[in-house]
């Protein structure tokens, strides 16, 4: 009996033991845990096979998206996804495989999309993402071109009289507690000398309807997620987002480090939506650009030189496939934040460099 | 006992027409004395202003257009249209099923049975239905009546086993149907489960994490009771390593972690299947703890006599002690099984479209952007009926069993 008795302690330690190890381990350690293993997998997966041939043995793109941000990436009523991000997934398919629809969005939590990526069960994160230099180099991801523009804003009470941030002197603002957003928030207030209450939120549905209630002067979080919930506010024409930006927000693609031939694809469909705006082809005008007599539309639409090769597509229509199927950079962004959608969201700096913008894709060559 | 019994002669002196005229019961009740009624006076009050605001909302400001328009999502997340037809077959033969075992069952809960019969009718009066939903809802109602008279030709004896044997076939026909067979561009393609979803989704994790965790939940009961320190110790080990870990992580490290573990080239475990194992791992090590619990309320004459009239270890388990034992914790089991059911919306924190997951993208579609009071009252609705249908259900079968009662 004894000795049984023994055994069981044993057992309760011995477990006790491995339950603390293995929750050391999932603990948030598990962000530079995880990147430690992804750059040893790296390199090895790199040599044993590209991005590229995996997704094409595969016969699907998987691109780690977001199932819950308006305009950006949800199911619409029919099941689909749908949104910005979704429709760059859109693209990269497109270009892959000459089919669109030959993609799984992995929905994902903003916790979670680095390690789906680094555990290669995703090809491409692209999820309202920004592109900061600590993600960049230590969480080992590679960012394709920015795709949208956004910034931290501020919305206030038309009545208030408010036109800068020296004018929110004494004010309290609602925000979402944990996130960069109050922390900019502290930054940028304090660099402007301005004194502010903060009420802070767990989740941006509490903090909105706390600011529609009249609990606060001021609600903050990225400007294209203010004007997309301006709609939804009791009163929406009573309230302004002011014109200041207290951060940047670079969103796009990311891809792992070390396969430079899947993060080139990536860049140049990116680039592709960009140039097809610039040179005006949409997807129901590119048959009339077939007979072209434009070296870069030529090179664009693949009837002059073999680009797509370059980043091992065999295709050489690729990137009008993006366009037939999916659509320039335009018709993406007034598809899913345009004047005909509840955000009429202005294009700003995602306006090209020819607009007063500063989409400026490189030339193809 | 003997509180029932004073009860039953206290109410015994009362005169008949006061027991069940209204003022008599509310006067007995409500208005006893001063401060009662005054605390009735202002509870009624306060139900009044919270029933009105309730009220108001549910008729003038909330938006009910945002759940016919998305009903297909809530029902059955990104299930091909085209395909639905096959879930339709699936509750058909769910409603046969009912029907070919209703005799059966009847005799141990009528009430629900009865209730489970009419549901098909009282889903046809739901008014955004269309006509092909409420046909499909008639043709469940029909094979409900097909299969009770089938039942009427089994002999009466070997009905009950006929029973297993459905539900076998059921659940067998059912995943095929829900998984598809053959060719991609065959008569039933295949339908990864990751687009199973909504409500679809939520009662297939539910059902099969309570099925498949409570045979391994009993085991590890068996097993943390057992004389051989081998098994004790790994069980010890198990139930109170999981025991010690939140679902959620389970969850995490079943998604983000499992492929980082698993060899290079080793096919991807489809996410849903992930989820799956690590609620019923995570339920198994409850289950085990409340199946303990029972096995330790047996007296030890129990296994004594049976140990004296010659039976095996194992005979003595699964025809003795077991039956006490699992008799003994049904409310405490159905309590952990309701607790798993909405657990399962933990599944939507890892990118799964259960009921609650769906609800999520349902708020970010720019069309429905603000409904989210409208939304989550549904999925509460929808989440109480099944959770309080299963907690009826159990107390029915307690009292068939006389749990509490010698």
């Amino acid at each position: 009996m004894k000795s049984m008795r023994k055994i069981n302690k044993v057992g309760m330690i011995l477990s006790m033991v491995i339950g603390m190890i293995i929750a050391a381990c999932m603990s948030p350690a598990a962000g530079p845990e995880v990147v430690e293993s992804d750059e040893a997998a790296a390199p090895a997966m790199q040599e044993v096979q590209s991005t590229l041939s995996i997704v094409q043995e595969r016969g699907k793109l998987v691109c780690i998206g977001n199932s819950q941000l308006p305009g950006f990436g949800f199911l619409d009523s029919e099941g689909n996804f749908s949104g910005f991000d979704v429709d760059y997934c859109r693209a990269i398919a497109a270009a892959v495989f000459g089919d669109a629809n030959a993609l799984e969005v992995r929905p994902a939590t903003a916790r979670e999309r680095f390690t789906i990526l680094s555990s290669g069960e995703g090809d491409v994160i692209i999820r309202n993402t920004t592109w900061t230099m600590s993600r960049d180099t230590d969480l080992g991801m590679n960012f394709g071109p920015t795709t949208f523009y956004d910034g931290q804003g501020l919305m206030v009470r038309k009545e208030a009289g408010v036109a800068t941030l020296q004018d929110l002197q004494g004010a309290s603002v609602c925000v979402v507690t944990g996130t960069t957003t109050e922390l900019n928030l502290a930054d940028q207030f304090a660099s402007a000398g301005v004194d502010y209450e903060a009420v802070v939120f767990e989740d941006f549905d509490q903090s909105f309807t706390a600011y529609d209630e009249g609990r606060c002067d001021a609600v903050t979080t990225d400007k294209s997620s203010l004007v997309s919930r301006q709609t939804t506010l009791s009163a929406p024409a009573d309230h302004v987002i002011l014109n200041v930006t207290l951060s940047k927000e670079p969103l796009g693609p990311a891809v792992r480090h070390g396969d430079d031939q899947w993060f080139d694809l990536v860049n140049w469909v990116v680039y592709a939506t960009m140039l097809a705006e610039e040179y005006g082809i949409t997807s129901s005008n590119v048959d009339s650009f077939m007979g072209s007599e434009d070296p870069n539309i030529r090179r664009l639409l693949g009837l002059e030189g073999d680009f797509c090769s370059k980043v091992g597509i065999a295709n050489a229509g690729c990137f009008m496939d993006v366009i037939t199927q999916v659509g320039n950079y335009a018709e993406i962004y007034d598809r899913n934040l345009g004047p005909d959608t509840v955000f009429n969201l202005p294009r700003g700096l995602n306006s090209l460099y020819t607009d007063g913008g500063i989409l400026y894709a490189p030339p193809i060559r | 006992m003997t509180t029932a019994a004073e009860t039953s002669s206290d109410r015994s002196v009362l005169p008949i027409t006061e027991r069940y005229r209204l003022l008599g019961w509310l006067r007995r009740n409500l208005f006893s004395d001063a401060f009662n009624s005054i605390l009735t006076l202002v509870a009624l009050v306060f139900l009044f202003f919270v029933a009105r605001n309730l009220l108001r909302w549910a008729f003038a400001t909330a938006e009910w257009g945002v759940i016919p328009a998305n009903f297909n999502l809530i029902m059955r997340g990104q299930y091909p249209a085209t395909e639905a037809w096959r879930l339709w077959l699936v509750i058909y033969l769910l409603g046969a099923v009912v029907g070919v075992t209703w005799r059966l069952i009847s005799g141990q809960f009528s009430g629900v049975a009865r209730l489970l019969l009419t549901i098909p009718f009282f889903l046809m009066l739901i008014p955004f239905f269309s006509m092909g939903t409420r046909l499909n809802l008639f043709i469940t109602a029909v094979a409900s009546a097909a299969g009770y008279y089938i039942e009427g030709y089994l002999p009466i004896q070997r009905r009950g086993r006929a029973a297993v044997y459905f539900i076998l076939a059921y659940l067998v026909i059912m995943l095929l149907l829900l998984r598809g067979v053959g060719a991609e561009d065959g008569p039933m393609p295949p339908v990864s489960p990751i687009l199973w979803g909504g409500l679809l989704l939520s009662l297939l994790l539910a059902f099969f994490g309570i099925t498949l965790s409570f045979p391994l939940g009993v085991a590890l009961a068996l097993g943390r009771q057992s004389q051989l320190p081998a098994i004790r110790v790994m069980s010890v080990i198990y139930i109170e390593f999981i025991r010690g870990v939140p679902l959620i992580s389970l969850l995490f490290m079943g998604q983000v972690m499992l492929q980082l573990f698993l060899p290079d080239g080793f096919p991807l475990v489809d996410r849903v299947l992930r989820a799956l194992v690590a609620i019923t791992l995570f339920s198994a090590a409850y289950t085990a703890e409340n199946v303990r619990g029972g096995l330790q309320s047996i007296p030890r004459g129990q296994y004594e006599a049976a140990q004296a009239l010659g039976l095996s270890a194992y005979q003595s388990t699964i025809n003795i002690i077991l039956p006490q034992a699992l008799r003994a914790v049904i409310p405490v089991l159905v309590g952990q099984f309701i607790s798993l059911f909405k657990d399962t919306t933990l599944v939507a924190l890892v990118g799964i479209f259960d009921l609650l997951g769906i609800a999520r993208t349902i708020l970010a579609n720019p069309d429905w952007l603000g409904t989210h009071q409208e939304v989550y009252a549904i999925i509460a609705v929808l989440f109480w009926i099944f959770s309080y249908s299963m907690s009826y259900a159990s107390r029915r079968l307690e009292r068939r069993l006389g749990v509490g009662v010698r």
